[in-house]
């Protein structure tokens, strides 16, 4: 079962010519043909493209390709909805796009295809990343491959669910609030969501841009290092990232972790959390304590103000971004008697309900009259949150937290209630309004019914490598990632 | 009071988003609630803090002022949903 295998387990495989890349690519193609009716991550793929792209790696490999400058040789990968790949459609979940066909690459696709990566497929998201269930796509939702009743998570819900469902060897998604991670933890796979600036977003169309970063979804820890190496760096297209050397993340993970401090923030232990999901984070805590880490309880003050921050500061900007869809130069139109009637009604039609709801959130704050009140204050508490982690990482290493205060809900269970939806990232928004990076790794189950559990890692300012090697080092020793769900 | 001064239809004008009138209702009472979560911001004395636009601010980014190649007109205009002779084909703008 090709389709099953790692980045790194495939990659050995066909530089020692085990395999093709044809047949992992024919492997994960006949996986998406029989479970993705029921999971639904996919909303197009184009078998034939795929195909020849996996014969052209193959020919390279038998050329003598060097697996060491691309390290995704032959590597099926399908990316979020969100991200522009040169000739093939991008909806962002939404009616809007309508038959949009992108003109470029974004660069992280340029830098996967770079890489010898076969990208093949679009993932299904909640409608311009906005949602937490993927049930706010305007096409359907993904299911969850351990319980099909309920939702992957989101927003990248389908990039989460194709790597557990084993459709992909890995994936792309987009996190501005925790869209990688919190769906990565209720589908059992790791998620990886870089510091701000790491991974140019040229060609990711902005939700909140001083927020969204594009990271990876993996079935173990080592991928995720493997592609956060391709995918990071200075992007001239990107004004915003960070001219940082990129480590060789891959290599730095055997290091182990003895003497590793780690900080448990004592305001994430709240009424909401659930009490299987605490158990689980707890024992993985003991867990890297007998790897030899040392644990701190530190505090992080403001913790209970980043929600309300980030459902600020993420809605002003997304009214500001998305006053591009407007009718006029790509995506739908509805005609009216003049442009303000055509913009109108184009939006009205095109954009669903939560993205309507954020756009005019977003549009209120910034009014005149509220500016000072809602976004300068929001921009000033963003100052304290970031801080508050700041000066935790002068004490630890990494911060240790649950990914999410609950395991995967049923479908329906909170979408009458957006405010309750946004709850469901609490754990997570924090590190986009601080900037910093995260990753959640799979660290146990609830019993029944039975669902994956995840742990996330904050990590300073561009300490990938350490949080990294921590997640590394811890599912190692547990082996939890390597859990399937129960699909045919 | 969180939802004084919200008017919907104000919003949603400024928003350039048509709205039916069950979704002016709908917005009205689920963005009242989201304001008054949001309130919580005004319990914190923020005014001796600066405030943050971007967690890594990067100043000045510039490049050469160097012509480059971009979109070509036919590239430009793939995705327009109506155009003619090279151009996006917009409603009248002045009488």
């Amino acid at each position: 079962m090709l389709n099953q295998l790692t980045i790194s387990e495939l990659t050995a495989r066909l530089a020692t010519r085990q395999c093709s890349a044809r047949e992992a690519m024919q492997a994960c193609l006949e996986r998406v043909a029989r479970v993705d009716g029921r999971v639904k991550a996919f909303l197009s793929y184009d078998a034939a493209d795929a195909l020849a792209r996996a014969e052209a790696a193959d020919k390279a490999i038998a050329a003598g390709a060097n697996f060491k400058q691309r390290p995704l040789l032959g590597v099926p990968i399908a990316v979020k909805d969100v991200l522009c790949v040169k000739n093939h459609p991008c909806n962002c979940g939404s009616k809007i796009l309508d038959k949009f066909i992108s003109p470029y690459d974004a660069t992280v696709i340029e830098r996967l295809k770079a890489a010898g990566a076969i990208v093949f497929g679009r993932l299904n998201m909640d409608e311009f990343a906005m949602g937490s269930s993927t049930e706010n796509s305007a096409f359907f939702t993904t299911l969850n491959p351990w319980d099909t009743t309920r939702i992957p998570g989101g927003s990248s819900g389908g990039s989460a669910a194709a790597v557990a469902a084993d459709e992909a060897i890995a994936t792309l998604g987009s996190d501005t609030g925790g869209s990688i991670r919190q769906p990565a933890a209720l589908c059992g796979v790791v998620g990886l969501k870089p510091t701000y600036g790491r991974v140019s977003r040229y060609g990711l169309v902005a939700f909140a841009s001083s927020l969204d970063q594009v990271g990876p979804f993996t079935k173990d820890v080592r991928d995720a290092a493997t592609m956060l190496g391709v995918i990071s760096g200075l992007d001239p297209r990107d004004s915003t990232s960070v001219p940082e050397p990129v480590p060789n993340y891959a290599a730095a993970l055997n290091g182990g972790i003895k003497g590793v401090k780690l900080g448990l923030p004592r305001e994430y232990m709240i009424g909401g959390l659930d009490a299987e999901v605490k158990l689980a984070v707890d024992s993985a805590v003991q867990q890297l304590q007998k790897l030899g880490a040392q644990l701190m309880e530190i505090s992080l003050p403001h913790t209970d103000y980043a929600g309300a921050t980030y459902y600020i500061i993420a809605p002003a900007e997304a009214s500001a971004n998305l006053a591009r869809f407007d009718g006029i130069r790509y995506g739908l139109r509805v005609d009216g008697s003049g442009p303000i009637e055509l913009y109108g009604n184009t939006r009205g039609a095109g954009f669903g309900a939560e993205v309507k709801r954020r756009i005019i959130l977003g549009t209120y704050v910034l009014s005149s009259g509220y500016y000072d009140a809602y976004y300068l204050r929001a921009q000033k508490v963003r100052t304290l949150i970031r801080q508050d982690f700041l000066k935790a990482f002068e004490k630890v290493d990494a911060i240790v937290t649950p990914t999410t205060p609950t395991a995967a809900f049923k479908a329906g269970e909170k979408s009458g209630d957006p405010l309750e939806m946004y709850l469901s990232d609490i754990f997570t928004v924090a590190a986009n309004v601080a900037g910093i990076c995260g990753i959640s790794v799979p660290c146990g189950f609830t019993r029944s019914p039975r669902l994956p559990i995840g742990l996330q890692l904050l990590g300073k300012p561009f300490g990938e490598e350490t949080i990294l090697q921590i997640a590394h080092a811890y599912d190692q020793s547990t082996g939890w990632h390597k859990e399937k769900p129960p699909l045919p | 009071m969180p939802t004084t001064g919200f008017d919907v239809k104000y919003v949603a004008h400024l928003a350039r988003i048509e709205l039916t009138p069950e979704e002016e209702r709908k917005l009205a009472a689920q963005l009242g609630n989201i304001l008054g979560y949001i309130e919580k911001l005004k319990e914190l004395d923020v005014s001796q803090v600066e405030p943050t636009a971007h967690a890594v601010p990067m100043l000045n980014v510039t490049r050469p002022d160097e012509v480059r190649p971009g979109l070509s007109n036919e590239q430009a205009l793939r995705n327009a949903p109506s155009r003619a002779g090279g151009l996006f084909m917009v409603p009248k703008i002045v009488e």
